[in-house]
């Protein structure tokens, strides 16, 4: 590869030619002599036999024969070879080694995949924020991506004068940005029954956590000044196929809801509602209608579809209960969870998430007996009202069985609820809203499944 | 680059721009616009259990019955009861349910799956989310006396209004009256509001919480590799590995399309109703491939069937028409289809 500069400006050229003849010559000599070929080529070898090998070794990184691990003793082509160039990926991509971190369905649960979801990989993030590209996916009639500048969003209803907001109109207005959790009703619903699937990712993986950056919903309503005497809740309304509509409180609505437009610095994915979403933090993510396009301010809360058909909890009694919003306290242990080995007997860092629909994570407590003794875990800053929270705890695996269970306790004081005890209230045909406590088995062999215990 | 003049009449803008910030905090008056009357008449299209936001309109069962056969027996079943699709919307009512406002089924835990007359407590909730988003594959598109026929039609297959039964804003809320599940929800639980009370109390128990710790349930054989083999879905380094399972038959779960015809069939939802080698609701596409084998006519056929739809050729559940579908789309699956 050449680069030709045509105008110096003001670069300098390189001093190429700064070394005398004699010794240019006597380094070229040496570059070139055959004992120093060999050598290289030699080296290449061993460090292509030592990638062949690789697989074959018992455990990652244990102890080398010999005189040591040939990935240190030998040069690596990436230490010898040229880089690619900056904004070859004008958008960057994850390195092609973690492409086993995907969303992904769930077979059988929908039958039709823009009716669907598909499932955030929770065994592999890190802190508390999803990134972009894995927050899972919620649809009811399929994903679409609208061009912003024909977006429009209106309000209407019991409000002095209803209005219509371009996005540009939107993106003047004063913004917050927030970190909240999203979760689906249904996430974890598959375990109301029993244990039906064998990873974190589908237990809990109708999960994410961004930074949200919007204009507050208060900010909108009093400028179309709502009629506060009257107004008693809002419907929020999707510019979609399935045009969803959700109920919210009016006091939760003036509160910390969000008109959303962007997330972890970037606008929204399409998957998640571009140009713009409500954020309605520590409720299900039904209620954060994707693709916004309407809120109306009502006196009556509206029995849309999916507050009257859908997520809804059926009690032993026939009875259902309305409008279940709150995502109560909850959290999982992802790392070790179902479907993963440990590698090694000794130390490990059992770690997890822990949220509360109702505000602050205050504590978490780690279980490795199946819940007969507790031990508090370290709670990870920052520790903010109806996000996730990351715990960590030290923990010396002795190679016996084990069953891993973690329990988080929210500012209210609510204590996250075994699965027995929401059953006796809300019995075993309830589908919705579980935030019982995980329980992870640990074999000897240092396989980890999904169990269930009382 | 700036130029001096530039600059300084940049320089201006800012002080004024510092001085207005000063002056008024809040006025967002140029931002955003009045809704015109038609604007929010086009778009306020929710109907609420108190009727608020209902249009005039009409339709009887017998209409609603060749609109769903036309355009919703293709996914919900000639007599609303498929779970082919989605849940079934038909079943597991009864009249004394419809005398009593409550569906006795939903007691005890007895029903493994409830059907959407089993829940639903308001007609306007049925009736608003026809209006909104069905037919599944192109919303909106019911005229206003078609919604009241289909709704008319459902509740006339629940045995909730009667055969000769007319439907229109009139009567709709006479029709509420018979609702099956009309008296089944409740609003009186903690789970609403941030300050309500929870239904659940556990303790933090720190020692000697259990005498016993006994399994209850495990995950079953056929689900441990139901989702896919956890090796692929893990990352390759740090602390812990996803099992292997690739000895065991493992379902692939979610891989990419290896075809581009059958990532069409996909995003169009045709795989909703068309298995690749097996009849779903309609008939696999190898079936469809097999029948067709040799007809040189095969292509244009089935073009003009997907665009205008079908009934008949595969048994009673008809093809609803897809005229949404482009034709350079329909030609892609076609040569993928005849391919199975």
């Amino acid at each position: 590869m050449s680069i030709q500069i045509k105008k110096s400006g003001l670069l300098r050229r390189a001093p190429e030619n700064f070394l005398d003849a004699p010794l240019r010559e006597a380094i070229t000599e040496q570059g070139l002599n055959d004992e120093r070929r060999g050598f290289l080529r030699k080296s290449f070898a061993a460090a292509t036999a030592a990638l062949a090998s690789g697989a074959a070794m018992a455990r990652p990184g244990s102890m080398p024969e010999d005189d040591g691990d040939p990935l240190i003793l030998n040069l690596q082509d990436q230490a010898k070879t040229l880089g690619n160039p900056v904004v070859m990926q004008g958008y960057g991509q994850p390195s092609k080694f973690e492409s086993n971190l995907q969303r992904r369905q769930s077979p059988g649960l929908t039958r039709v995949p823009q009716a669907s979801v598909s499932f955030a990989p929770l065994q592999g993030f890190f802190g508390i924020i999803t990134p972009n590209g894995l927050h899972f996916e919620r649809h009811h009639q399929g994903w679409i991506d609208i061009d912003p500048a024909q977006h429009r969003f209106m309000i209407n209803g019991l409000v002095r004068e209803a209005k219509v907001y371009t996005m540009d109109d939107l993106m003047r207005l004063p913004s917050v940005s927030r970190m909240h959790f999203i979760e689906c009703g249904a996430n974890s619903a598959t375990e109301w029954g029993n244990v039906a699937v064998p990873t974190v990712q589908y237990t809990h993986g109708m999960l994410s956590c961004c930074e949200y950056t919007g204009v507050p919903l208060s900010v909108l309503l009093d400028d179309c000044g709502i009629d506060r005497k009257k107004a008693k809740f809002v419907l929020a309304e999707g510019g979609d196929g399935s045009a969803m509509t959700r109920t919210i409180d009016i006091a939760r609505a003036m509160d910390d809801v969000i008109v959303a437009y962007a997330m972890n610095g970037e606008m929204l994915r399409p998957e998640n509602g571009y140009p713009l979403r409500l954020v309605v933090p520590g409720v299900q993510g039904v209620s954060w209608v994707k693709w916004l396009r309407r809120i109306e301010v009502g006196d009556q809360p509206w029995a849309a579809k999916d507050e009257a058909i859908h997520y809804i909890d059926l009690q032993p009694s026939g009875l259902h209960r309305q409008y279940t919003s709150v995502q109560e306290c909850k959290s999982v242990i992802t790392t070790p969870s179902g479907g993963q080995m440990l590698l090694e007997k000794g130390f490990h860092n059992i770690t997890g998430l822990a949220w509360s629909g109702r505000g602050k994570v205050k504590r978490v407590d780690v279980s490795a007996d199946g819940g007969r003794s507790w031990r508090t875990a370290r709670l990870e800053g920052p520790i903010l009202g109806k996000c996730l929270t990351r715990f960590n705890m030290d923990w010396n695996w002795d190679g016996g069985p084990a069953i891993l269970q973690s329990r988080a306790i929210d500012e209210t004081g609510y204590v996250q609820p075994k699965i027995n005890q929401l059953r006796e209230v809300r019995g075993t045909k309830s589908i919705y809203h579980n935030n019982a406590i995980q329980s992870w088995k640990i074999n000897e062999d240092g396989e980890v499944s999904n169990v269930q215990v009382a | 680059m700036y130029k001096w003049p530039e600059l300084r009449k940049s320089l201006s803008v800012l002080v004024l721009a510092g001085f207005s910030l000063a002056a008024s905090a809040a006025d967002y008056s140029n931002i955003g616009r009045a809704a015109t009357p038609k604007e929010v008449a086009a778009w306020d299209i929710d109907v609420r259990p108190d009727f608020r936001g209902l249009p005039k309109g009409r339709g009887s069962v017998d209409q609603g019955q060749q609109v769903w056969d036309g355009k919703c027996a293709s996914c919900h079943g000639t007599f609303g009861e498929s779970n082919q699709v989605f849940t079934p919307i038909v079943g597991g009512t009864t009249k004394d349910d419809v005398k009593n406002g409550r569906v006795a089924a939903l007691t005890g835990n007895s029903q493994p799956q409830r059907t959407t007359l089993m829940k639903v407590a308001t007609v306007s909730t049925l009736w608003d989310y026809i209006n909104r988003a069905m037919p599944w594959n192109a919303p909106k598109t019911l005229t206003t006396d078609e919604v009241y026929a289909v709704t008319a039609y459902i509740l006339n297959l629940g045995g909730v209004v009667a055969d000769d039964f007319t439907m229109s804003d009139e009567n709709i809320a006479e029709v509420q009256k018979r609702m099956p599940n009309r008296d089944g929800m409740t609003e009186k639980h903690g789970l609403w509001q941030t300050s309500g009370k929870p239904d659940v109390k556990n303790t933090a128990c720190m020692k000697d919480c259990l005498k016993e710790v006994k399994i209850t349930s495990e995950l079953p054989a056929f689900a441990r590799s139901a989702n896919g083999n956890p090796v692929e879905q893990n990352r390759t380094i740090g602390a812990v590995r996803g099992i292997d399972l690739s000895k065991a038959a493992v379902i692939k779960v979610s891989a990419p399309a290896a075809d581009e015809g059958l990532k069409l069939a996909k995003q169009y939802a045709c795989t909703a109703c068309h298995g690749v080698k097996d009849k779903v609701v309609g008939p696999g596409f190898a079936q469809i491939a097999a029948k067709y084998k040799g007809d040189a006519n095969a292509e244009a056929n089935l073009i003009k069937k997907i665009k205008t739809g079908g009934s008949g050729a595969w048994g009673d559940i008809p093809m609803p028409p897809q005229g949404h579908i482009k034709d350079a789309d329909i030609k892609t699956m076609l040569g993928w289809v005849m391919r199975q």
